[in-house]
């Protein structure tokens, strides 16, 4: 059967992403973030993860106004990175793993956690930055991926409880999936940042550094955050942290924090990376 | 602030988030007000449209259902007024990459001080969350700017 080996969140800070694709890496601002997230870098080479779901969030590219599922699964067996008005990012195609794809889809529904399957997207920063976090700059990413398309723009959110749950489903699907497939789970985005208006730059160390205690040891206390506390506390982009709980809700009770990496800034947001394996 | 344009009054019952300073939930109330503002930033997606819309911007907007003070704010790239009008950053931000603006220039104009200012406050821990929860809370902390 497919085994979960861990989980790892991170933010997708667009500017991260073009730091590694414009050889920034070794630039002072950039210097700290990337030696933080060395370890991570290096646990994931160690992991070899047959197979990424990536929990992480459209950013309108591939979903507008127009429709906006609140959790989408894809299915295909390509995804092109998305023009999110520069031109797409020049980094590989990202491989879906179709059959588990539809294993998660089906086994999803059935427990009443109600996807929208898709066919055809492309897949933005919110994405393949995460992917380059793991894995720097390969010719082809290393590892088969499971888009996992959470709504974070429109108001409201899944609450923080509906993507804990969430990932104990995917869980029990990925436990039921006949294969040998090691299955690493992303949940993306945050920690702390405030992109619009008057109190833009926003940043809270302290909500992200209580973030990263609780979703280790009290996620089903965290995942009670009601939606007004991480938009107040940590600015209105900073919701993207409930898809953090899709991470660890696909992750045992007990987990064993294998790395932590927190940075501010990367761009307008404070950045931070957890590493957990089960215990 | 730096835009002429009001903060709109919800129509809708209060909300608990409403007191947030500075910040334009994107709930239903929000985007009905913005959504051919939001269509039209969505559209710089594509490149034929980057094209057309770089061609003849008026022209380009007569497309979409823009109310008059939408259409000025896309054309003056009021930032702050965009929002103001039913925009959401993330849509908005098309506009600015169109203009080969980053997110901290934006965020720069829409907080009212330089750019270089807002780098450095993100270099030195970002905007502080004190004094910046809730409007009250704001209005009461002289260092922070009164919006
Ligand atoms: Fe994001």
């Amino acid at each position: 059967m497919a085994q979960i080996i861990g989980g790892i969140g991170t933010s997708h800070v667009p500017a991260v992403g073009a730091a590694i694709d414009h050889n920034k890496q070794n630039e002072p601002y950039w210097v700290p973030y990337f030696e933080k997230i060395a370890p991570v870098r290096a646990w994931v080479r160690e992991a070899k993860p047959d197979v990424c779901i990536i929990a992480y969030n459209d950013h309108a590219s591939a979903f507008s106004l127009a429709l906006i599922p609140t959790f989408a699964i894809g299915v295909a067996a390509t995804f092109p990175p998305a023009d999110e008005g520069y031109g797409p990012r020049q980094v590989p195609d990202v491989a879906g793993h179709p059959p588990l794809a539809w294993h998660l889809a089906e086994s999803l529904i059935l427990d009443e956690f109600d996807m929208t399957i898709v066919n055809e997207m492309s897949v933005d920063h919110g994405l393949t930055v995460p992917l380059s976090v793991m894995f720097d700059q390969p010719e082809e990413w290393p590892c088969k991926v499971v888009p996992l398309c959470v709504n974070v723009i429109q108001y409201p959110a899944p609450t923080g409880n509906r993507c804990y749950q969430l990932g104990k489903a995917i869980r029990r699907a990925v436990d039921e999936f006949p294969g040998d497939e090691r299955v690493l789970i992303l949940g993306t985005g945050g920690m702390s940042h405030q992109l619009q208006g008057e109190r833009a730059g926003l940043v809270n160390a302290d909500f992200d550094l209580s973030f990263l205690d609780r979703i280790v040891t009290d996620p089903g206390g965290q995942a009670a955050v009601p939606h007004t506390d991480y938009l107040r506390e940590a600015g209105s982009e900073g919701i993207e942290l409930v898809m953090w709980m899709i991470m660890r809700g696909a992750l045992d009770e007990q987990v064993r924090e294998v790395h932590r990496a927190h940075h501010v800034p990367t761009s307008n947001t404070s950045n931070g990376v957890i590493v957990l394996e089960n215990a | 602030m730096t835009t002429k344009y009001p903060r709109a009054t919800p129509d809708r019952a209060p909300r608990d988030y409403d007191d947030i300073p500075g910040t334009y939930v994107m709930d239903g109330d929000h985007s009905r007000r913005g959504y051919a503002l939001n269509m039209f930033c969505m559209s710089l997606n594509q490149e034929a449209n980057r094209d057309a819309f770089r061609a003849d911007e008026s022209g380009y907007l007569d497309a979409y259902a823009l109310t008059d003070d939408q259409r000025e704010a896309v054309l003056q790239r009021d930032w702050l007024g965009l929002l103001r009008l039913g925009g959401n950053i993330y849509y908005t931000f098309k506009l600015a990459i169109f203009d080969g603006l980053s997110m901290q220039q934006v965020g720069a104009s829409m907080s009212g001080i330089e750019a270089e200012e807002f780098q450095q406050m993100m270099i030195d821990g970002g905007r502080p969350i004190e004094g910046n929860r809730t409007i009250a809370d704001r209005g009461a902390a002289p260092a922070q700017e009164q919006h």
